[in-house]
């Protein structure tokens, strides 16, 4: 019988801090090396909507269909919207895909949750990588929605306000990694296809996206109803940095849901999460 | 450097009740078990699917929050120091749970790294460790397009990474092709060779039998004996059991059996007759003539030899099925 001498291993300093580092670490490199599939996919849709909207209809002679006259042009009103809903989608999906395959196939979450780390703070993390690869979709889909449109049709954007729009990058990416993480862990995996049919799709049809919060008005009740709609905060909160002009909410509105959202929805992620680790 | 003196792992009274859920009335998976596993041991849990032998790992592992009892892992409590025995274990699970968005080679590093390892040296050990696995060749391989054999072996690597003190296997040859088994085995022992101390469960005698130093059989979540393998054929008095099945109620003479001397127990069941003997000499063919001689004909007929299999079946009265 051969006996097996395994040389001590190398000096290790297991901090938490390190080794949260070294688990966004492998976030990183799976992100490398999925970046084409990943972040294709985040980028069809806005891209063929100004496609259509900013570029073919235009052309027909259906363009200008925002404002009227003199108004903002549809591509003015699309920008904040695609670029939120991009931040959403992409977040939201980062972190529910891996998710259902580590609670269900194999199970593998059991070995994830074997890190040295305490549980809840595994679920900080998966909102972290998550909200990165957010953020990225909604940077990716600028150039997009500012370039791809008809003569006479570009969108007017400034940046009205610097801070407005980094907060509410970085916490509506916050905000729908961890509405992912509360959804993933509640949901099971035979429901993701409802998910999408029944929630995703809606949030992002209704979610300001195509038009201002205030032009609701002619139709109250929804107007209301989208109140519930975190991708509304995030669409006005853009609108309220990029594109000043147009009407939207007050900052404080915004803000409020967002970052209170985003601390209310982590913090109940975490304990349902945890609920589905540790058993 | 001296080994630190509390044992790898210690259970009092170990209970795991899983809640009802549902229609599903509450599941008491783990009913008061003790361990007691020494530093450098190669310790086995030996029971049929179902007996809780995988909870009992989850909660040494600190995964599974026990309802009941201690248990501690390197002294360490595994409720209120979950982290640190994270720190001291590896664990290698019964299913795939390689990192599939990783590669083999990947799959090590993160791990060293994840454990505080800096990158460099993790590349290093998980180099190291795949050439003493053999598994060099399968460094940039996908996790998931291995052989069941070859990403057992890169878990088994993957838990050595940070030199964990106890290293936990949950079934660990499950599912595997017999030649693959043995292999695995080969690759166990040379690891308790070289000190590893080493906690395994098994639903396979034969493992249990081949590997460890001592095993603890389990069944419907308690313990029902432990020991050395050699000290559990003993003391369950289960040397080599016979089995007759006849196709008629059995002949009366055959409880005159259990006087006998080298014989520690007959069960008669309708048809069915079970000897225990220490020495069986030919108890089987006296089985059978006695059938003969009250015209009574025999369907079945079997003698086990010594084994863990029939220290199973004097401690349950229950035949071992996977």
């Amino acid at each position: 019988m051969s006996t097996t001498v395994l040389t001590p291993p190398p000096p290790a300093r297991a901090t938490i801090p390190r080794t949260f580092a070294a688990m966004m670490a492998r976030e990183a490199r799976v992100m490398r090396k999925n970046f084409l599939s990943t972040f294709v996919r985040v980028l069809v849709q806005p891209v063929m909507f100004v496609f259509v909207f900013s570029y073919v209809l235009p052309k027909l002679g259906g363009g200008a269909m925002a404002g009227g006259p003199g108004g903002p042009t549809f591509s003015t009103i699309l920008v904040p919207g695609l670029v939120g809903s991009s931040i959403i989608m992409q977040a939201m999906m980062a972190v529910i895909f891996p998710l259902m395959m580590e609670l269900n196939w194999q199970k593998s979450i059991t070995d994830r949750a074997l890190a040295p780390v305490p549980i809840p703070l595994l679920a900080v993390q998966k909102i972290i990588a998550a909200a990165v690869q957010g953020l990225i979709g909604g940077l990716l889909v600028f150039p997009a929605v500012l370039l791809i449109h008809a003569e006479g049709q570009s969108p007017h954007v400034h940046v009205g306000n610097w801070p407005v729009l980094v907060v509410v990058m970085l916490a509506g990416s916050l905000l729908a990694a961890s509405g992912g993480l509360l959804l993933g862990t509640l949901l099971n995996p035979q429901k993701v296809q409802v998910l999408f049919a029944m929630v995703l799709l809606p949030m992002t049809m209704l979610g300001c996206v195509y038009y201002p919060w205030s032009a609701l008005d002619h139709i109250r009740w929804l107007q209301i109803l989208s109140l519930f709609n975190p991708l509304v905060y995030v669409s006005e909160g853009l609108r309220s940095a990029l594109t000043p002009g147009i009407p939207h909410m007050p900052v404080w509105a915004f803000l409020l849901a967002i970052v209170g959202g985003t601390a209310l929805l982590t913090w109940a992620a975490t304990r349902t999460f945890t609920r589905r680790v540790l058993t | 450097m001296s080994a630190p003196p509390e044992p790898a792992v210690q259970t009092v009274e170990l209970k795991k009740t899983y809640p009802a859920a549902g229609p599903r009335p509450e599941v008491p998976a783990v009913r008061g078990i003790d361990l007691d596993v020494p530093r450098g041991e190669f310790f086995g849990l030996l029971g049929p699917n179902g007996a809780g032998k995988s909870t009992t790992i989850g909660m040494l592992t600190t995964l599974v929050v026990p309802t009941g009892g201690t248990a501690r892992v390197s002294g360490l409590d595994v409720v209120k120091d979950a982290v640190e025995i994270k720190r001291r274990i590896g664990v290698v699970s019964q299913n795939n749970t390689l990192d599939s968005d990783l590669t083999a080679a990947e799959n090590l590093e993160f791990r060293g790294r994840f454990f505080g390892l800096s990158a460099r040296d993790a590349r290093r050990r998980a180099d190291e460790l795949m050439e003493l696995f053999g598994l060099t060749e399968h460094r940039k391989g996908n996790p998931f397009e291995m052989s069941g054999g070859q990403a057992k072996r890169v878990m088994i690597c993957r838990a050595l990474m940070h030199g964990p003190e106890v290293l936990f296997l949950d079934e660990p040859t499950a599912g595997l092709d017999p030649q693959t088994r043995t292999n695995l085995w080969e690759v166990l022992r040379g690891l308790q060779a070289g000190g590893q101390t080493i906690l395994l469960t098994t639903h396979y005698m034969e493992e249990a039998e081949a590997l460890c130093d001592r095993v603890a059989v389990v069944d419907h979540g308690r313990l029902l004996a432990a020991g050395t393998v050699d000290e559990l054929k003993n003391a369950a008095g289960a040397d080599t059991v016979i089995t007759v099945a006849y196709d008629a109620p059995a002949p009366d003479q055959i409880h005159k059996l259990a006087d006998r001397a080298g014989i520690s127990k007959v069960e008669v069941n309708e048809g069915r007759v079970r000897v225990f003997a220490i020495e069986p000499g030919d108890i089987l063919g006296e089985l059978v003539a006695l059938g003969n001689a009250a015209g009574v004909g025999v369907t079945d007929a079997s003698q086990l030899r010594p084994s863990l299999e029939t220290v199973f079946l004097a401690l349950t009265g229950r035949e071992y099925r996977d």
